[in-house]
């Protein structure tokens, strides 16, 4: 290889370098990385602004949407304040009843049966497809 | 009190989006509490069990048409985006450029280098781990390690062909290696990589064709290249889809007949195969006030297959038309079409999107549970 300008542990082929002793598989950052929301100035038991810090409108009108579908729920709305921000603000009011921390949990819990149920029916679905198709393609 | 139950034709009458020939209207969903008094709306997993319906349409390996029905826009439409932006794939992140005399400049090269997409094992592609950059938080950033890189090289030199016919004028045939391709990229295992990315499923170009670099004799680039694994809101390489989209179903309904030369024209202003044309039967021409009466044996115009149409709304300019005919899209049907780039399988690329939002919610609700201590 080339002789490099650069100090040699920076240019170090990676071919080349020794195989570290202990292979630390290191814990996964980015997926396990704690997820911080943090509640906006002003907010009382049945109204809060939530931030949630790199998301966008995949989450937000997703989540907007679970949480509203809850009668308890008076008002959801999202709003992404600034495009250079990968921030989304998710203002949730609510009756007496319960609270905004509550619903916001609960608009989450939706989203995760949401998600369950879409899964196997796709599941289910794509296989009978696939069996028909090879029947066809069989006879 | 029961919760209000509304007519099925009111229910039908809400599951349309209507096209005007300048507007669109009845556009957002009212499907929530509070929305129409007295109705329930309620989230319901039983509900949402038994509405929910998917129909295949294609399922081919890297191209899959479907339809979702019964879900909110808002949720297709993260599945949709998620495809995109954040369904994980591997590509050439960091190009170290050990000699490159092309006449191609090497940040040009590093650029359509990493445009390349990559195939191999999904099993090793789902073991490997993220590689964290430095940033300004965490100078150190992750070291490479066969868990987070995957490396390729790129060695090739120009020569002259002794054996090439001196009136010869096709470069590829006068010189060796003038052209670069993709298949000249190699895969050279680290670690683990060696269970994994075995045989078939080793770490290669989709298309092996694609032109890199040009040479002549004399010229010759060597480079290593590091794949990560990265998401295409990083970088579009990283995205594994080619198109993902979906569009709603159309409707059409034909209020008033059309029969005739008048059901010919309209049958024109859809793509073949919407728009049949059937003859009147005598029961519908006895009928009185059904507007067939007298034409028995004519042609009338019947809908065959809105799925076909495209929407164009030729028909609402006719005056002909006026009134006869009403435009729709069913809020709820969504048909997707999800072209893979050739990593993934297209339908488990679909499941993939499902599960990045699964747990992106249960990230976020073990930081919620933070919240509430």
């Amino acid at each position: 290889m080339p002789a490099s300008v650069h100090s040699e542990e920076q240019d170090q082929s990676m071919l080349d370098a020794s195989a570290p002793q202990e292979q630390e598989e290191q814990t996964d950052v980015l997926e396990l990385e704690e997820k911080r929301i943090v509640v906006l100035p002003g907010a009382s038991d049945t109204a809060a602004s939530f931030q949630f810090e790199g998301e966008g409108h995949t989450l937000g009108n997703a989540l907007r949407y679970a949480i509203m579908k809850n009668p308890e729920v008076e008002f959801c709305g999202y709003t992404i304040p600034h495009p250079s921000e990968t921030k989304m603000n998710l203002r949730i009011q609510t009756y007496d009843t319960t609270t905004a921390t509550e619903a916001l949990e609960k608009g989450l819990d939706t989203l995760m049966d949401l998600c369950d149920v879409v899964t196997d029916k796709f599941t289910t679905e794509r296989d009978a497809f696939n069996a028909s198709q090879g029947d066809r393609m069989e006879a | 009190m029961a919760p209000l139950v509304p007519s099925q034709e009111e229910l039908d009458r809400r599951r349309l989006v209507d096209i005007n020939p300048e507007t669109v209207s009845n556009i957002p969903s009212t499907d929530f509490p509070g929305h129409w008094p007295g109705e329930s709306h309620e989230w319901s997993l039983e509900k949402f069990k038994n509405d929910l319906k998917i129909e295949f349409h294609r399922n081919e390996r890297f191209e899959a048409s479907f339809s979702l029905i019964g879900v909110d826009a808002s949720i297709a439409n993260a599945f949709r985006r998620i495809l995109m932006a954040e369904v994980p794939s591997i590509a050439i992140e960091f190009v170290f450029v050990h000699n490159n005399t092309s006449v191609i400049q090497d940040e040009v090269l590093a650029q359509r280098l990493g445009l390349i997409p990559l195939k191999g094992s999904v099993e090793g592609i789902n073991w490997m781990r993220w590689f964290k950059k430095p940033t300004e938080d965490d100078p150190e950033g992750s070291n490479p390690a066969d868990y987070n890189t995957i490396v390729l090289r790129l060695d090739v030199e120009c020569t002259k062909n002794p054996d090439a016919d001196p009136q010869e004028e096709d470069p590829r045939k006068l010189y060796k290696n003038a052209h670069v391709y993709a298949k000249d990229l190699t895969f050279h295992p680290v670690g683990r990589q060696d269970q994994f990315f075995v045989g078939m499923d080793t770490i290669q170009p989709v298309n092996p064709d694609i032109l890199i670099a040009k040479l002549r004799p004399g010229q010759a680039i060597e480079m290593e290249l590091h794949c990560i694994k990265g998401i295409g809101a990083d970088h579009a390489k990283f995205s594994p889809v080619a198109t993902a989209s979906y569009r709603l179903l159309p409707d059409i309904k034909i209020l008033r007949p059309i029969i005739g030369e008048d059901a010919k024209k309209f049958a024109k202003c859809f793509p073949s195969g919407v728009i049949g044309l059937e003859p009147v039967t005598r029961e519908e021409a006895a009928q009185k006030g059904s507007g067939y009466e007298g034409h028995e044996g004519e042609q009338k115009a019947v809908v065959v297959d809105p799925f076909k149409d495209t929407v164009s709304r030729e028909c609402l300019r006719h005056e002909e038309f006026q009134g006869k005919v009403k435009l729709g899209r069913m809020r709820d049907h969504f048909i997707f079409n999800i072209e893979s780039v050739g990593q993934f399988e297209s339908d488990s690329l679909f499941l993939e999107s499902v599960k990045v939002l699964k747990l992106k919610c249960a990230r976020w609700k073990r930081g919620l549970t933070d919240l509430m201590r």
